[in-house]
């Protein structure tokens, strides 16, 4: 067959209603508004050429430009953002982009620019190089030489040697925003399970490149594939009984159908459209897939582990830009898709609040690892903010926008305070070896303090101010008891904060307890931008709460 | 736009704590001094307060109101009553004495290893401070949310101040323990009493949250002045379950950090463990807080509830004056038994308050301030006594006023005036309250003399075990009271006699709040105020 054999076969196939006119004319031409896909489009080309630098830029160059190329990446979409909002698009001329894939509202916006906030500050402690100490004269950064080389062999010892760096960190971590860009804007499910892939891989690939406890990390990135790659299958299978009830995989088209407006029946789907049980078991699988990247009980097995395996710098990317596309997917999913389906997925979510919120809280009470008790921390977290998605009000959109962004900047600076602190084998993390930190440098443990006391949520820190604005939505919304349960989860929660400033400044350091490395400008500037976000959202969060008001709207 | 004096009273303690906490580690003194004086400048500020505060005037006085948070409805807005302006008096009162008495207490140990960074003294009056503006601000806060927040928020440097910075071990002669083991379970002691204090007013104060909460759903505002206006001219009614949550809410909150019997275990062991100068802190300023906020919010916003719940609060508050007064005549530790003597004494002002009599209110108004000048006295003495001989156990002492006379005798006065004797100003309070109490309940009115009885057993106990007797060896040359000592303890003293024999200056200041609050209460249920007839 001919290339122009195949080619009309093609068209005339694409268009069956009209033989003999030449078909080539009647191919719609998708329309893509490059314009409002700009943010995505920056980025993704950014770690294309990322990759393209790892192939053709020399090693000893290859840092400082990746290095420069994320960081302008991410500021010129965050532009790109502002510039969009601006224009209008989060409020007045809200928008379904390219062919109906990409939803362009408040909330999409908003959460795009928190993410890439968040990811600026992330690629920052990424890029730390003064915390390890230099191996064979090459600073170092928490990422490992090489990540083919086998640990504790002879191939890592050599890479180590020859002063190699994962400059590849870069470029993954740009498309795991690339996809966490996209996942809270996806306007039908096969965008939504397309960008939860291209999240989910380089983040399974980063978790498995610290430098040091490598096999650790490795575990923890074969624990978080194989778990994401169930949750994954569970939103796909979701994914496809809806298509069975709805005809479609349009958020908006589902939703009509759920609501009962559209008739028409897809004669290939007669059996199954319009099928309940399709439709609730659906929606289900779909809620658990999300449920599972937000980290919520009973789906937050893996969230210890993989917190603590992690490189730090990576466990905050996560824990803060994941934790923000994923709720923001989840709202988008329960508000726009299954409004219709409200008093079936209200009891369901009430029940999964409740155990998240205790859960986190209660099983942090016996960690005795500060990463893993960040990660059951934020598991409790999850609770909170998911306390506001289930209020089903505008209010309640807002809050969990404000919520995320607040919390956001919050745990980013705390995992960059953990990786200051460091012993003979790398970063300590044990309880234990806090003790007397206050005494040792109380900067550094007075900074420790405030991300604690906004994680517990007391006021005049931004922790507080978000968890009013979720309290308050779900109040408002007729969750009083969410509220009561939320604030004996708060108090629970307190405890173990209390606890670690108790052990930094209230115990006798130990003689050989662990130093506080100076980190360089960078880690710092992620520090005191955590710090300051942190006191600002406590103090006077107006202008922000404002912000997130207006981009309370989704656009159906 | 008149001058912000209320902000101002707030801002400058505030202000304070930072440069405090900016001095150098090396320039230990100046931190001191320029803690005193940011401390004075504010008694000053309050001073003013208090001379242009119109008795007969508006209720709220001095007012300021501010935009704030317009997405929940919170609005930046301050004023004083009566009560308020009093208490502001008192706090601004008390912290320069509380600074001058703690004037040692976070010095740096001999021993101490050289840190550039490391500045306890620093931090302590830096807190102390902080303390200070937040429990200012809290005093002229009329906005519920503005309220809570500083509710919460002055529990953090409070937490450190229990916490940091302990008795201090005796000086060389006086050594009775050796240093390293015992040096650590104190260490492990003081940071149990902290996480203990954190912990109790951290539940409270989120439960109150979720009646905040609450309550703004029901009301849609947070402005205290709006919504008892809304209250009483029937544009705002609750449903009554509802109203008896939201107090419920409310009230836990402020009988936790009163505290009320069962909630009060924190208060011992916090004041136990802290130095004199940080009880002081804790009951006679930071505790006052919540008697204060049940006059203002829980009367104010809740009157049904308040009334409902009014027989079970009596009770609870007689078992504290009781059940606080037995206790400290047990206690073998001198600030323990200070810190039961409180809650007794927290008890009276509970009930006071809760007599819903004009005498009632006005007493427990004025048990706020003399409770607060007499326990200082009393607890800041103690606390001199403690330092010379490094132990807070009674039986360490004896014939102290054989060696210190006029330490013993100061001790005294403190002590009397604990037990309201005639002529101190505890004395016109505590009648006041059981004058209210009786005339409405005359068997818990009876049963609550009691307290008396026993403060009068275990503060003289007190003073018979340490001060005569024969004196013991280890204080034979236990030195008197010293110059910055006496300047603390004098004027409070003073203030004890003058309170005593003239206080009508207070009274004037506090009846018209009180006559507010009640008409509050009241508009709804028209009750006789006085059983006169009885």
């Amino acid at each position: 067959m001919s290339v122009t054999a195949v080619h009309s076969l093609w068209t005339t196939t694409a268009a069956p209603g009209s033989p003999g006119v030449p078909a080539i004319d009647r191919i719609p031409a998708p329309t893509i508004e490059y314009a409002q896909l700009a943010p995505v489009l920056i980025v993704v080309g950014a770690a294309v050429l990322g990759i393209l630098v790892e192939a053709f830029v020399p090693r000893k160059g290859r840092y400082h430009a990746q290095l420069f190329l994320s960081v302008v990446a991410l500021a010129a979409a965050f532009a790109a953002v502002v510039a969009l909002a601006a224009g209008g698009y989060g409020t007045t001329k809200k928008h379904i982009a390219a062919m109906g894939a990409i939803a362009m509202d408040g909330p999409t916006l908003f959460l795009q620019g928190t993410i890439l906030l968040a990811s600026i500050v992330a690629v920052f402690t990424f890029a730390e190089r003064r915390l390890d100490p230099e191996a064979h004269g090459n600073r170092v950064d928490s990422f490992v030489a090489q990540a083919a080389a086998v640990p504790g062999g002879e191939g890592e010892k050599a890479a180590v040697k020859a002063g190699l760096t994962t400059t590849e960190v870069f470029p993954l971590a740009l498309f795991a925003v690339a996809g966490m860009l996209v996942f809270p804007a996806a306007n039908d499910l096969l965008t939504l399970f397309i960008a939860l892939e291209v999240l989910s891989l380089p983040l399974y690939l980063l978790c498995a490149l610290a430098r040091r406890k490598r096999l650790m990390s490795q575990e923890a990135a074969v624990k978080y594939f194989l778990l994401g790659a169930f949750s994954s299958a569970f939103l796909l299978f979701g994914i496809a009984l809806l298509y069975g009830y709805a005809g479609s995989v349009s958020y908006a088209r589902i939703a009509e159908v759920i609501g009962g407006s559209v008739q028409s029946v897809d004669p290939a789907l007669a059996d199954t459209m319009g099928n309940d049980a399709l439709l609730l078991i659906g929606a289900a699988l779909i809620l658990m897939g999300l449920l599972f990247k937000v980290g919520a009980v009973p789906f937050h097995m893996w969230t210890p582990d993989v917190y603590q395996g992690a490189p730090t710098p990576v466990t905050g990317f996560m824990a803060a830009a994941t934790k923000v596309a994923a709720f923001g997917a989840l709202l988008r999913l329960l508000y726009v898709v299954l409004p219709g389906l409200r008093w079936d997925w209200r009891p369901v979510m009430w029940a999964v609040v409740i155990v998240t919120m205790l859960g986190g809280a209660i099983v942090a009470i016996t960690q005795t690892d500060i990463k893993r008790l960040l990660a059951y921390s934020s598991i409790a977290h999850a609770g909170f903010i998911l306390a506001g998605v289930i209020a089903a009000t505008p209010d309640g959109v807002s809050s969990v926008l404000f919520y995320l962004a607040a919390y956001s900047f919050v745990t980013i600076g705390a995992f960059a305070v953990v990786t200051l602190v460091r012993d003979a084998g790398g970063e300590a993390t044990h309880l234990s070896k806090w003790a007397g930190l206050g005494r040792r440098s109380p900067l550094v443990a007075a900074v420790f303090a405030v991300f604690l006391l906004a994680f517990a949520g007391i006021p005049l820190t931004s922790g507080f101010s978000g968890k009013f604005a979720v309290f308050k939505a779900a109040a408002d919304g007729g969750a009083g008891v969410l509220v009561v349960v939320g604030v004996i989860a708060s108090a629970i929660a307190a405890f173990f904060y209390i606890r670690v400033i108790v052990l930094m400044f209230f115990s006798e350091p130990k003689p050989e307890g662990p130093t506080v490395a100076v980190p360089s400008a960078l880690t710092t500037a992620a520090i005191g931008v955590g710090v300051v976000v942190t006191l600002v959202l406590g103090v006077a969060p107006q202008y922000f709460l404002e912000l997130a008001g207006q981009a309370g709207g989704f656009v159906r | 736009m008149s001058f912000p004096l209320l902000t101002a009273t707030a801002a400058l303690p505030a202000l304070g704590a930072i440069a405090t906490a900016a001095v150098p580690a090396a320039r230990r003194t100046a931190a001191k001094w320029l803690a005193l004086l940011f401390s004075l400048g504010t008694l000053a500020l309050a001073v003013v307060a208090l001379v242009r505060f119109e008795p007969g005037g508006a209720r709220y006085q001095l007012t300021e109101s501010h935009a704030w948070i317009a997405e929940f409805g919170v609005r930046y807005e301050l004023g004083v009553d009566g009560i308020g302006v009093s208490l502001l008096a008192l706090t601004a009162l008390l912290v320069p004495f509380v600074i001058l008495a703690g004037w040692h207490d976070a010095d740096p140990l001999e021993d101490a290893r050289p840190n550039r960074r490391w500045r306890p003294t620093q931090g302590f009056f830096a807190l102390i401070l902080a303390v200070e503006a937040m429990v200012i601000l809290s005093f002229e806060a009329t906005d519920v949310f503005l309220f809570y927040i500083l509710f919460e928020a002055m529990l953090i440097p409070m937490y450190f101040l229990i916490g940091g910075f302990g008795d201090r071990a005796a000086p060389a002669q006086f050594a009775a323990k050796a240093a390293g083991a015992g040096d650590e379970a104190a260490a492990t002691q003081r940071s149990y009493a902290a996480v203990k204090f954190l912990l109790y007013n951290l539940a409270g104060g989120l439960i109150m949250l979720a009646a905040v909460i609450g309550l703004y759903v029901v009301a849609g505002t947070f402005s205290l002045t709006e919504i008892a206006e809304a209250r009483a001219n029937g544009s705002l009614s609750m449903a009554t379950n509802t109203e008896r949550l939201l107090f419920l809410g409310f009230f836990f909150a402020f009988a936790v950090k009163a505290p009320l019997w069962p909630l009060h275990t924190w208060l011992p062991n916090a004041m136990g463990e802290a130095t004199a100068p940080v009880a002081v802190l804790i009951t006679a300023v930071v505790d006052k807080v919540g008697t204060f906020a049940m006059l203002r919010f829980c009367l104010q916003l809740f009157p049904e509830a308040s009334k409902w719940a009014t027989p079970a609060i009596l009770v609870l508050a007689l078992i504290s004056i009781v059940y606080g007064a037995l206790l400290a005549v047990g206690q073998r530790d001198m600030k323990r038994l200070i810190a039961y003597a409180s809650i007794s004494h927290f008890g009276f002002i509970i009930m006071g308050i809760f007599a819903m009599t004009s005498q009632g209110q006005s007493g427990a108004t004025l048990y706020m301030i003399n409770h607060g000048i007499s326990t200082a006295a009393l607890m800041l003495v103690a606390g001199f006594l403690i330092s010379r001989r490094g132990s807070r156990l009674i039986a360490d002492y004896g014939g102290v006023q054989k060696v210190a006379p006029v330490l013993a005798g100061t001790f005294l006065i403190g002590g009397l005036a604990t037990l309201s004797l005639p002529g101190l100003s505890p004395f016109v309070s505590e009648f006041l309250v059981l004058v209210g109490t009786f005339s409405r309940y005359p068997v818990i009115g009876v049963i609550a003399t009691l307290g008396i009885v026993l403060a009068a057993l275990y503060v003289l106990v007190l003073y018979q075990r340490t001060m005569t007797g024969p004196v013991k060896a280890e204080i034979r040359t236990m030195p008197d009271l010293r110059v910055r000592e006496l300047v603390v303890v004098a004027p409070l003293i003073a203030l004890l006699l003058f309170l005593g024999v003239y206080p009508k200056p207070l009274t004037q200041i506090v009846d018209p709040a009180v006559e507010h609050t009640l008409s509050d209460v009241q508009k709804t249920d028209p009750k006789p105020e006085v059983e006169a007839a009885r």
